[in-house]
């Protein structure tokens, strides 16, 4: 067990390491961030000695030494587009973006598994055929295009929810949160309808599948067979048997869920991490996107690492071969 | 396809030859076949089929049926530019769907523009395919450390959104190409980004079945008897994935259509004097509440529409592959 | 007694709380304000925020000419051409109650000009700053500035003993990762104090009522920034916010049309043009490989007269831009209206010069444009794509956001671009040091047209010590005819803005885009 948890950690490092490497040299691509430090007005001698001052001008290696080094100590340097020290910008923007992706999930989760066991319960009905063409419109849509329509529709046409922001906000114990007013629970409906679509269809197909997978095996012919109810079976053994992957999946979308959050974000002026990332890009403020990215990593890693442990721990069967399945 | 059965019996009875009916032709045997009897069966399948075959054949014929060429800039007059739909422009053209902000008209970009995003999503899940496929193969088949290795990677792969992937493929490219080449590299730059950030499904898939057919005794055989890794591979290994990897693929198609459309939505996409459907999105979004709907809305339709009916398609097939389910 | 002096200060309280009426103001942008150090960063957005909560010495008004601030006076030391002399409005206090006096513009002078200060450009020419009394302060320059006052519009006072309490004497050095108090604490002399602020997502400010100025109608801002414009536009349309300051030209219809909305427009001090390479080595992105074509002087005429002004205005910009025949808005010192007429667009003309110039097939060429700095940027560089592909110039169009754009321009390495220049200092001379002299040190940052012209060259550099000012409007006269004729530079037009909001409040679009809450009006 230590040993296996021990490689686990050792690879998620590497992972880590990975991911810092690919993020520093891609955002050393992005663009000029001098540019977007400088007023027109910036004489030339004057950009080069800022670069100088930015270490810009320092062999690769050094840079990325100095980078990784500093990283660890969670000191990711200070913002060139908001000069406020990356870490603090993105904490503060964090329960935004937990709260939005913690809603969809919920959203996703509870409409998802609803879907899911009507349709594999009644897979002849009409009103599957239905849910299942339009839950496709779901991730035929693209994220951007949804978020503007509800937006013309819920908003500007009919004015019954806010067109963008947390609305007002609390303050408890350092979490800035919008869940405990009016307005920001209001503010919070369209943007996780927005983001829960996609994970909404992937988790109804998958409870789905999983369902139709379980209602096959052998245990549950002998549950009907036994005499059991119907609604005993179904709710009982089958979907109880369905939930684990479908929790271990919910889990491990997560991370994409805080991730895909970019454009959601962008749309709705929703203040967290993601469109903080997306207008660090257009500046090139290579601080804060080379944070976010490693922070995005970090999530994975995490959730990944507890998962693999969970597996572990939970089935027997892995502990002869390496990976998980 | 609908005449051919009646055809065949036609001409076998019209022979004189009655039972035993043999041999049906290959045709009339793919169309008895378990999957065509269950496209057959789905009319919600067979529309999304015909949805798909219209747009990728207008798209394809575009530069015959397109009533204007939008991507000759010279031929373009700004002063045509916010033509409604159904109704004669300032200069006295007629444009069906209406015209954009630059007076292209919006049916012939439409048309041009399915045939960039088809040509970028197909080529970006074909090269998807073969990279997913060829890791998939070598993972499974090795095992240690090589599965290892790039099992991790595909799950660092899969841990970023396929977005990001393709904002940093683009972001590489940028430093790399010089800037006067970068317009003409950009539809091959988003190929290569958006197949690098969807090879890993492909990998995953075959990677297990590959595992699977490994432990069966044919497969040992072969090896026993000498037979190179590669021709296994390709000729034992491969022909069992065929199913799964359609499916990934035809799914990943959709995928890639709305990469696309969303990179080029975020401005990092194809140049806008070429625009993909994602490009014209981009475009006509700004022009929502201004009133000019239909710069947005007719491109939005047939990227829905594409999307969808090739999701359905993917939808139906997996349904149809998956012999528990029939 | 006790009763009386409870009363007495409730009413007080209540009489400082509450100025006449409340009235909030929700103000929405595209883009927050990077830093609320004022002499961090030299940006347009940063600089309107601070304006709130911090003044200058001179302001500019609504047309242009300069207006005392906290400068009441200034003028040329008698008999010394390379002093400035600053007469100190009286009674003005910071809003921790410090009295603002000469050693706070010494200091905060000094600050502007210290080495990690963004605003050192504009002092650049500055030798030292001298607190003569209380309420006079003598800044000397290095050689004649007779201009000098222009650059100070957006130098903000900070308050010395508050500065050195809080350890911001300095200008933050976020290269080398320090924090700094002042990015997110404030203490001016301007008519809002900050009540709270959250980066990038909501700054409150309410009205100074210790302020020397008369009284604001708006007595609390509460500034969001939307980047979508699809977004800040249907904010704007449902009533979450009351005045949107980047309106989109293809919304301005709908919007005025719209109950309860109103729009104001007004020119920006912003010329949109078009430079490429002049000189002579073949351009690496044309089919034409051994010259440059647009190095001969037809080709550049054809391609002036292949532009169509006029329809870039009435489809691209919905009528919002005044079209341009010089590289200057009209706001700028050396603006003529002979030199701002613009031709028809003459394509069978343009032809002709083409084949007199040898490219009757035309030639292949990329244009690089930004697309998200200005009004419509990528939509006038895809319609004149379309323009110069009629007369066979076929372009390659090459669109990325400005923080990749501009470096092509500064680098040299881009051969056909769009640019927006804006010119605070109100004088050509901006223009010329950066877009047409030479490029050579501090000259020319902005020039990649290889075009140099050393006579010229000396012309431009005369201006910066030239007191005559007679003889210095001659001398900008002769550099324009010469840049007139020499077409250095593809005009097409100086934007207009447009300001969007609730019908009740009334702001006027200033010409640097940098509106004041403090002047806006309520109608009921």
């Amino acid at each position: 067990m230590t040993a296996f948890v021990i490689r686990r950690l050792l690879q998620s490092i590497i992972v880590m390491l990975a991911v810092s490497l690919v993020a520093f040299v891609v955002f050393r691509y992005v663009g000029d961030p001098i540019e977007s430090m400088v007023g027109q007005d910036m004489r030339l001698a004057d950009r080069e000695a800022m670069r100088d001052r930015l270490g810009l001008n320092d062999p690769f290696y050094v840079q990325f030494a100095t980078f990784v080094g500093n990283a660890v100590q969670g000191n990711f340097g200070i913002s060139y587009r908001l000069q406020e020290p990356v870490t603090r910008l993105i904490m503060e923007r964090l329960p935004a973006t937990i709260e939005l992706a913690v809603a969809s999930a919920l959203i996703a989760l509870i409409f998802g598994v609803f879907f899911g066991v009507y349709t594999a319960l009644k897979p002849k009905s009409p009103i599957t055929a239905t849910v299942m063409t339009l839950s496709l419109a779901g991730v035929s849509l693209p994220t951007f295009l949804i978020g503007i329509g509800l937006i013309y529709i819920f908003a500007v046409e009919l004015g019954w929810l806010p067109s963008f922001g947390r609305g007002t906000t609390v303050m408890v114990g350092g979490w800035r949160t919008g869940l405990l007013t009016e307005s920001g629970l209001r503010s919070l409906i369209l943007p996780a309808i927005t983001l829960s679509l996609f994970q909404l269809t992937l988790i109804m197909r998958l409870v789905r599948a999983e369902m139709l997978e379980v209602l096959r095996a052998d245990y549950i012919r002998f549950a009907r067979a036994r005499g059991l109810t119907d609604r005993a079976i179904n709710f009982g053994h089958a979907l109880k048997n369905t939930l684990v992957p479908v929790i271990t999946i919910t889990g491990l979308q997560l991370g994409s869920v805080i991730a895909f959050a970019i454009v959601t974000e962008t749309v709705f002026q929703w203040p967290g991490v993601g469109s903080l990332f997306i207008q660090s890009v257009q500046v090139v403020d290579v601080p804060v996107m080379a944070a976010y990215l490693m922070f995005i990593a970090f999530v994975f890693v995490v959730i990944n690492l507890i998962v693999d442990i969970l597996y572990y721990t939970v089935d027997p069967r892995l502990r002869v071969g390496t990976g998980k399945r | 396809m609908a005449n051919t059965q009646p055809d065949l019996k036609l001409a076998a009875a019209s022979e004189g030859v009655v039972l035993p009916p043999k041999p049906p032709g290959r045709l009339y045997r793919m169309w008895d076949s378990d999957i065509f009897y269950s496209w057959r069966r789905s009319p919600v399948t067979i529309i999304a089929s015909i949805v798909v075959l219209v747009i990728v054949g207008a798209a394809i014929l575009a530069p015959w049926i397109a009533p204007y060429n939008p991507f000759n800039p010279a031929s373009l007059n700004l002063m045509d530019g916010f033509t409604p739909p159904f109704s004669e422009s300032r200069m006295g053209n007629y444009y069906l769907l209406g015209t954009d902000n630059q007076g292209r008209d919006v049916f012939s970009t439409i048309l041009y523009g399915s045939r960039v995003s088809l040509f970028v999503g197909f080529s970006a899940t074909v090269f998807a395919m073969v990279i997913g496929i060829s890791l998939g193969l070598v993972a499974g088949y090795q095992g240690g450390t090589a599965d290892a290795v790039i099992m991790r990677v595909a799950d660092v792969q899969l841990s970023f959104p396929a977005i990001l992937i393709a904002l940093l493929i683009f972001g590489i490219a940028r430093g790399v190409i010089p800037p006067s080449q970068q317009e003409g590299m950009a539809v091959y730059v988003l190929i290569i980004a958006i197949g690098l950030a969807n090879w890993a499904q492909f990998a995953r898939t075959v990677r297990g079945a590959t595992m699977v057919e490994r432990q069966k005794d044919y497969v040992s055989a072969a090896r026993i008897m000498g037979v190179h890794p590669i021709v296994i591979l390709a000729r034992h290994v491969l022909p069992n994935v065929t199913g799964p990897v359609l499916v990934i693929a035809t799914i990943g198609l959709a995928l890639a259509i709305i990469e696309e459309a969303t990179l080029s939505f975020l401005g990092v996409g194809v140049p806008p004097t070429q625009p993909s459907l994602g490009t014209l999105i981009r475009i006509g979004q700004q022009y929502l509440f201004s009133g000019e709907w239909w710069i947005l809305l007719f491109p939005a339709v047939t990227l829905v529409l594409l999307a969808l009916s090739v999701n359905l398609l993917g939808d139906w097939l997996r349904d149809a592959l998956n012999p528990r389910l029939r | 007694m006790r009763k009386l002096l409870l009363t007495a200060s409730m009413l007080a309280i209540a009489a400082s709380a509450l100025p006449a009426s409340a009235e909030t103001l929700r103000w929405a942008r595209g883009a927050d304000a990077l830093t609320l150090d004022p002499h961090s960063q030299n940006e347009g957005t940063t600089h309107t925020f601070a304006h709130h909560i911090y003044e200058t010495l001179v302001d500019r008004d609504t047309e242009g000419t300069l207006t005392p601030r906290l400068a009441t006076e200034w003028a040329l030391k008698d008999g010394d051409d390379t002093t400035w002399v600053f007469t100190l409005r009286e009674g003005v206090t910071f809003h921790d109650g410090a009295e603002f006096t000469a050693e706070d513009v010494v200091f905060s002078l000094d600050r502007a000009r210290s080495e990690r200060s963004n605003m050192r450009q504009l002092h650049a020419d500055v030798e030292s700053v001298t607190a003569v009394d209380d309420y006079t302060v003598e800044v000397k320059m290095n050689g004649p500035s007779p201009l000098y006052p222009n650059n100070l519009t957006n130098t903000f006072m900070m308050d010395k003993t508050w500065s050195e309490e809080n350890d911001v004497v300095e200008v933050q050095d976020y290269a080398g990762g320090e924090d700094n108090y002042a990015v997110r604490n404030t203490n001016g002399t301007g008519p809002y104090k900050l009540v709270s602020r959250e980066v990038g997502v909501r700054s409150v400010l309410e009205v100074n009522a210790d302020h020397w100025g008369d009284a604001p109608a708006v007595t609390e801002i509460i500034y969001t920034p939307i980047a979508d414009p699809a977004t800040r536009i249907a904010a704007l349309l449902s009533g979450e916010v009351d005045f949107v300051q980047d309106v989109p030209v293809q919304d301005i219809g709908r919007l005025s049309e719209t109950d309860g909305i109103s729009v104001t427009n007004g020119p920006e001090n912003r010329i949109i043009y078009f430079g490429y390479k002049m000189s002579e080595e073949p351009l690496t992105s044309s089919d034409v490989t051994d010259v440059n074509p647009i190095s001969n002087p037809l080709v550049r005429e054809a391609m002036a007269l292949a532009v169509d002004r006029d329809a870039i205005k009435e489809v691209v910009m919905r009528g919002n831009s005044l079209p341009a025949g010089v590289a200057m808005p009209p706001f700028v010192n050396g603006w003529t209206e002979e030199l701002d007429a613009y031709p028809a667009p003459d394509i069978e003309r343009a032809r002709e010069l083409m084949a007199e110039a040898g490219y009757e097939n035309g030639f292949t060429i990329t244009l690089d444009t930004p697309n998200n700095r200005y009004v419509n940027d990528e939509a006038i560089s895809q319609a004149v794509v379309g323009m110069l592909g009629q007369i066979g110039i076929r372009a390659t169009l090459a669109s990325r956001p400005v923080a990749q754009h501009s470096p092509l321009i500064t680098s040299g390495e881009t051969e056909f671009y769009l640019l927006g220049w804006g010119v605070p200092t109100f004088d050509s001379a901006y223009i010329f040091n950066d877009l047409i002299h030479t490029k050579e040190g501090n000259y020319g940052a902005y020039n990649p047209s290889g075009y140099s012209n050393t006579e010229l060259d000396e012309k431009i550099q005369s201006l910066g010590t030239q007191t005559d000012l007679e003889a210095r409007d001659a001398t900008i006269a002769e550099i324009w005819a010469q840049v007139q004729e020499d077409r250095v530079l593809l005009p097409i037009h100086n934007q207009l803005l447009s300001y969007a909001m609730q019908s009740k409040f009334n702001v006027e679009v200033h010409p640097e885009n940098q509106p004041s809450m403090a002047d806006v009006t309520i109608s009921e």
